[in-house]
């Protein structure tokens, strides 16, 4: 018999779950803010910001995640930085975030009828002034569902950084595996606690969209 | 500290990156075949198969949406031989990337399925079609069409998420990278290769994927 | 006997009832327009001959064939009767020939080279044996609606429900499928249709019916139905009250 209790072993998951929590809030808000710069450069009127904003976004969706996470662990230490797990892991994931909620959020702004852009620029508004007062205030209505919705991809994203040693929930199992040698109860236990974080999200999302599209037919 | 990039160092492990990208090809084909015909399947129990699978369908969608791919894996190779279900590590590997792109597909082609005209459904049954004559001949097609950029996407999704694999000793892109770094210390050359094989796999499925939906749906336009 | 017998319908929409008690029967070879304002059942009638509506009561048989709502019952009912739709309804991934072909294929069970051969004639009968390799989205509107009509044909039904054929189409295009209807009329094809082509429906039927408020409001001739409307709702939608 394994000296370990089922309930050692959840404890000490539930433990981990906290800085799959807290990484996945950080990486979330992070991406959020970097996210919205891409944003702004992505639907700039300047020719050399969007390249850049697309160049961006294609170089973090058009490569997987696991590999981001290598080159900054192990690219950063290159150029004379020591960095920790946590680090290079907030970091990648933080950028890798950015440059999905920079697309989402350009569907959401491009949803938003020309005419809008044209009335807010006869009002001679500046194109962060069209933004900040006209076009982002009705794109944020739309930006909800989606933005929720990936904000599970995040949570399961965070599940890779265990492979560059960040110890969180995914980490836990595997050393609690090694200990217990109870592979099935562990991984089980840590994919109810997975789903416990996201179906929630999951859920809120569909539920979002689907007033939403409500709201909209009544238009 | 002045470090210089060295890729001529990784020269010699050519033939290692080789088989990686041979076995990453091999998870996506197997994986994205199998995968789309479970989501097919899982598809069409949701939208108009037996109402008793209808929860079970659900579920194993819900679960495998939100949780991480990583943890499906080590569940199937870690977990299962407790239960007296060993896989080896390729079998592993594919198992929990079809079931995975299973659940994914499965609500992408339903979304598919559920924009199809009510007229399709009806000029079928006055043809005096059955359901599952009505579904496989008039509706699957023209549903599959609909979303294939989006099932495009997802292969591709599930493809970058296939380097995890490299964790239970599956010989992939990852794999080698990881092999050559240990070897050589010349970890960020090692997988600024790798994600750039990567990066070139995902163009040649996309292209792939573009071909074969030319061949199957010989209509650029579906109709409304 | 009578090819079609329709008695006692009556069909509900939650509290909507939209057809009140209907009886109609249609003989072999007759050529029957419902006419009538929308919205007075005459498309939800046409729709429960073919079992796209399930009716709540009376009964509907088709050549002794009752319907019933199970599989079983609708199929062998729908094999005697095919139906034309307003929106054509062609398969969008089926070439015309395919989509022709289709169904002799799966649910008859006829093998590929017969089933070609059989469109290729029902295309030719309708006008459009060139086009058998044409895709939907290649042909007009009246050339998509005549191809739904080979389609039918070749299921070999012996009544066709045109549900208002015509009234989707450009006007110039509305002809060519009527000379089509028309010509299956000659030949002797049993036909229901929903029209709102009033001289159409007065050269090629032999009874019109009026549809008011989810009743048979009036039957007969065509010649007396335009000729002499008999009750003021018909005066009305006919326009000489």
């Amino acid at each position: 018999m394994s000296p370990f209790t089922t309930w050692d072993i959840v404890r000490n998951l539930l433990f981990a779950a906290q800085w799959t929590v807290i990484l996945s809030l950080v990486a979330f808000i992070g991406g959020g803010v970097v996210g919205l710069l891409m944003l702004f450069a992505r639907t700039s009127k300047r020719v050399a910001a969007r390249r850049l904003a697309i160049l961006y976004i294609e170089l973090f969706q058009g490569t997987p995640l696991l590999m981001q996470l290598f080159l900054f662990f192990f690219g950063l230490s290159l150029i004379g930085f020591n960095v920790p797990p946590w680090l290079a892991a907030g970091l990648a994931l933080t950028l890798w975030t950015a440059a999905f909620l920079a697309e989402i959020w350009r569907g959401c702004v491009e949803a938003i009828p020309r005419g809008q852009w044209e009335a807010s620029s006869s009002l001679a508004m500046s194109y962060f002034e069209q933004m900040r007062y006209v076009v982002l205030p009705q794109a944020l209505r739309i930006a909800v569902p989606p933005t929720v919705g990936f904000s599970v991809q995040v949570v399961k994203a965070t599940a890779l950084t265990s492979i560059i040693g960040f110890v969180e929930l995914s980490k836990a199992s595997t050393m609690i595996t090694n200990a217990t040698f109870q592979p099935f109860v562990v991984y089980g236990f840590a994919a109810l606690m997975y789903f416990a974080l996201c179906w929630p999200l999951s859920k809120s999302s569909q539920l979002l969209e689907r007033k939403l599209n409500v709201a909209h037919r009544n238009h | 500290m002045a470090y210089s990039l060295d890729f001529g160092a990784l020269a010699e492990y050519a033939p290692i990156f080789a088989k990686g990208v041979a076995v990453t090809s091999e998870l996506t084909l197997v994986g994205g075949v199998l995968g789309v015909g479970l989501g097919i399947l899982c598809a069409w129990v949701r939208t108009d198969g037996p109402k008793a699978l209808r929860p079970i369908v659900s579920l194993y969608v819900e679960v495998i949406r939100n949780t991480p791919f990583l943890i499906q894996l080590f569940f199937i190779f870690f977990g299962l031989p407790s239960i007296g279900v060993s896989l080896t590590e390729m079998q592993a590997a594919i198992l929990a990337m079809v079931v995975n792109l299973g659940a994914y597909a499965a609500e992408i082609i339903r979304a598919g399925i559920e924009a199809t005209p009510r007229g399709q459904f009806e000029a079928g049954a006055s043809l005096a079609m059955t359901r599952l004559q009505i579904f496989r001949n008039v509706v699957l097609v023209p549903a599959l069409q609909r979303i294939w950029p989006a099932l495009s996407s997802q292969i591709i999704i599930v493809m970058f998420g296939s380097a995890v694999c490299s964790q239970i000793a599956v010989e992939d892109i990852t794999f080698a990278a990881n092999f050559i770094q240990s070897r050589n210390f010349r970890a960020f050359e090692a997988y600024i290769v790798a994600t750039v094989l990567y990066l070139i796999l995902a163009l040649i499925l996309r292209q792939i994927m573009r071909s074969l939906g030319t061949i199957i749906f010989p209509r650029r336009r579906v109709v409304r | 006997m009578s090819l079609i017998a329709i008695t006692e319908v009556r069909k509900r929409f939650g509290d909507n009832e939209v057809l009140k008690g209907i009886n109609l029967d249609v003989a072999a070879g007759e050529v029957i327009a419902i006419i009538g304002k929308s919205g007075s059942g005459k498309s939800t009638l046409l729709r429960c001959i073919n079992g796209l509506e399930t009716i709540d009561e009376g009964t509907i048989l088709v050549a002794g064939a009752q319907l019933a709502p199970d599989e079983l019952h609708l199929r062998a009912l729908r094999l005697k009767v095919g139906m034309i739709f307003q929106s054509f309804n062609l398969f969008p991934h089926l070439t015309a020939g395919r989509n022709v072909m289709l169904s002799p294929m799966v649910v008859k069970k006829v093998p590929a080279k017969e089933a070609q051969a059989e469109a290729q004639a029902r295309l030719e009968q309708v006008g459009l044996g060139h086009k058998f390799d044409a895709y939907p989205d290649e042909l007009s509107g009246g050339q998509q609606q005549r191809v739904a009509i080979a389609r039918a044909l070749a299921m070999k039904p012996l009544a066709l429900l045109c549900d208002e054929i015509t009234s989707a189409l450009d006007p110039e295009l509305v002809n060519e499928v009527l000379q089509v209807v028309g010509k299956l009329a000659a030949e002797g094809m049993t036909l229901l249709m929903v029209t709102h082509e009033m001289r159409f429906a007065r050269e090629v039927c032999d009874r019109v019916v009026f549809m008011h408020q989810g009743r048979v409001h009036e039957i007969g001739p065509p010649e007396e139905v335009f000729g002499a409307p008999k009750t003021l709702e018909l005066q009305q939608f006919l326009g000489i009250a």
